[in-house]
């Protein structure tokens, strides 16, 4: 039991992070209709630049400023390579957004160096205690910042004019452009939003271990997660993510017993897996509008 | 073959068949033979290590006339090319293997068999993914595929004696046939090098890989994958049969992939399961799109520029000095091979969106139709 609960506290961490990748990934698709596989990028980007940041600076300041700077960096990369695509396939714009997230990715790699690098967190891999079952501080961290964040979006889509263009421009882009809603400034809010929410995802990602160029497969397990979710769910994508970061989390510590033949940890795909699951049982996902075709 | 137009009216075309014959045109039929010959006389012309590198674009080319059958023909986005080629690769190392050795091995050196063996296979795999593309469209199919590039590389891991483990990986089929030896070096003998003899075979394969794909874009099949791709819908409506005609484009996509996967490492003779990866996956995409979509000429132009990708990237320290040529320094030739394909993918969709192809494209309109603009 002790063992269980440990994996769900960290499958909790690890789905917060899920959820902040996949809250952005959602947003980008409700404005454009398009996935934007340039977050891994940004998600890597955020955490080279706070551990530069936070031995100068400190830590919450850098988060801070780090998530502004990839924001800026998303809004620049969406007014170069994406408006100009505004209208065409789809599948031209994700595959636009790959290429985008190879140069991101690769120069944010160069700065990472040879010399183990940190994005100086406070709390490392310190644990608390509770009837023997360990709970990492950055784990409670995670989901305490994802808390806060997204109940902050849920408001900023609530109450404030802008929250209310995007979901205008997301519900039907022409009556929002003849309501008078700027479907520019929604997409490059959308995006600097999402490059954002990538930035902070990635400080906890790398927070309790040194930076690799490796980071980036945890934004990719995002995927699953807004699949899971539904494409057009913020909701979904918060649960989703962390139903699939407990369900990784499980497998992963139960990884010995189940499958003793196994010597690579399964936790790693199970993302990928249970996404196939799901998507034969329910096409959309479990929050996701299924689609009308009109002809 | 026969041409059909009359001398003297190149452009009477007085009925389909003639309209899309392979060749429709004299200077087409001109530039393929001249094409051809170049190739074929090219082992003669070219250093060894050049030709490594063009051989590889040719069974680069391969694969990635698959993938544009799915994706550019049929409109099918597949990020899982690379879990097809890792698949045939094994199965042509796992067929031609040594049987006593450390790993899998069933000892068959008959290369043709291996070959369709391992296309073969891969084709099954296709097929058996294939359900799951008829069920989903265009986004959502991208990322499925991709999970399927991670849950491929898990199983490529952790079969040791399949694989040899990561890090370790396993010889690569030798290609042999009627006696002669691909892989075996005689140019010190006066006989031909290996990277001669392997050109050849690749050369080859790759004019009949490329031969049948223009085909079946021309036939019955292809018309259909057109259809589907250009709306699907209104492909259903006509009477095109979706479900069917997805699985023909995965399956066929599967096989070339397993072709291209089974040549691949031929050169090197050795692979590890690291190969397979989404980076591969991506290769291939840049290829179709640099290239040009739906085009067999392009494909293969884009992979031979791609193959070419990490010679340029490494002669150009000399030009632009802060790009060092060791991988611990930064900004390397590594990393600027890497920011290449990005940047390439992206220009090219921004400002050619027909790829390569579509620049040829327009040379060519520009000389015929010389002195006019149109």
């Amino acid at each position: 039991m002790t063992q269980f609960l440990g994996a769900v506290a960290g499958g909790v961490g690890l789905g917060s992070i899920y959820a902040l990748l996949a809250l952005g990934f959602v947003i980008i698709y409700k404005s454009m209709r398009v996935i934007s596989f340039a977050q891994p990028a940004f998600m890597l980007a955020g955490a080279v630049l706070v551990s530069y940041l936070s031995p100068s600076i400190g830590f919450v300041p850098a988060v801070v400023v780090g998530a502004i700077a990839i924001a800026g960096v998303a809004l620049v990369v969406e007014r170069v390579a994406i408006r100009p695509m505004v209208g065409k396939a789809v599948f031209v714009i994700a595959i636009i957004t790959i290429g985008i997230d190879i140069v991101v990715r690769v120069v944010a790699g160069a700065f990472i160096g040879r010399d183990p690098r940190q994005v100086g967190d406070p709390w490392g891999i310190d644990a608390w205690e509770v009837g023997g079952v360990y709970i990492a501080h950055r784990h409670i961290a995670a989901f305490l910042v994802t808390t806060v964040l997204v109940l902050a979006l849920f408001a900023f889509f609530r109450w404030t004019p802008i929250g209310l263009a995007m979901r205008a421009s997301a519900l039907d882009q022409e009556a929002a452009m003849a309501q008078g809603v700027s479907v520019g400034a929604v997409f490059a809010v959308s995006w600097a939003l999402a490059g954002g929410l990538a930035a902070v995802a990635g400080v906890f990602a790398a927070s309790g271990r040194t930076m690799d160029q490796n980071l980036w497969h945890i934004a990719l397990a995002a995927l699953p997660v807004i699949i899971l979710g539904g494409l057009d769910s913020l909701g979904g994508a918060v649960l989703g993510g962390l139903l699939i970061g407990v369900a990784q989390q499980v497998v992963a510590s139960y990884h010995r017993q189940w499958f003793p033949g196994l010597d690579t940890n399964i936790g790693s795909i199970t993302p990928y897996l249970v996404m196939l699951v799901v998507l034969l049982v329910r096409p959309y996902g479990l929050f996701g509008t299924k689609e009308v075709e009109r002809v | 073959m026969s041409i059909g137009t009359p001398w003297g009216r190149p452009e009477l075309y007085t009925d389909y068949k003639q309209d899309m014959a392979l060749l429709n045109t004299r200077a087409k039929t001109a530039g393929v033979a001249a094409i051809l010959v170049v190739a074929a006389l090219l082992p003669l012309l070219v250093a060894d290590d050049l030709l490594v590198i063009l051989g590889g674009g040719l069974v680069l080319a391969i694969g990635a006339l698959g993938l544009n059958l799915v994706t550019g023909y049929a409109g099918q986005v597949s990020l899982g090319h690379a879990f097809f080629v890792g698949v045939g690769a094994y199965t042509a190392a796992v067929m031609a293997g040594d049987p006593d050795g450390r790993y899998l091995g069933l000892g068959i050196d008959f290369m043709p068999l291996w070959l369709l063996g391992a296309g073969l296979v891969a084709a099954l795999f296709g097929a058996l993914v294939a359900p799951l593309a008829t069920r989903l469209r265009g986004l959502y199919l991208a990322i499925v595929t991709l999970g399927l590039v991670f849950i491929g590389q898990y199983f490529f891991f952790e079969w040791n004696e399949l694989s040899g483990g990561p890090q370790v990986g396993r010889e690569a089929a030798k290609p042999a046939l009627f006696g002669i030896e691909f892989t075996v070096d005689n140019g010190f003998k006066g006989g031909w090098t290996e990277e001669q003899k392997l050109f050849w075979l690749f050369l080859v394969i790759l004019v009949i890989a490329a031969v049948a794909a223009r085909n079946i874009a021309r036939s019955r099949i292809g018309r259909a994958f057109a259809a589907i791709r250009d709306r699907d819908v209104a492909a259903g409506v006509m009477g095109v049969n979706l479900t069917h005609y997805k699985v023909i484009a995965f399956t066929l996509s599967s096989f070339y992939a397993g072709i291209a996967g089974a040549l691949m490492y031929s050169a090197s003779g050795h692979f590890t399961p690291e190969s397979f990866s989404l980076l591969m996956s991506i290769q291939f995409i840049a290829i179709v799109l640099i290239g040009g979509v739906a085009t067999v000429s392009g494909t293969i132009m884009g992979a031979l520029l791609i193959a070419m990708l990490p010679r340029i990237a490494g002669e150009l320290p000399a030009f632009v000095p802060f790009l060092s040529s060791s991988a611990s320094e930064h900004p390397n030739v590594f990393e600027f091979e890497q920011v290449m394909y990005g940047v390439l993918i992206v220009a090219f969709l921004l400002f050619e969106p027909r790829g390569l192809f579509g620049i040829w494209h327009r040379i060519r309109t520009y000389w015929k139709s010389f002195p006019f603009s149109y």
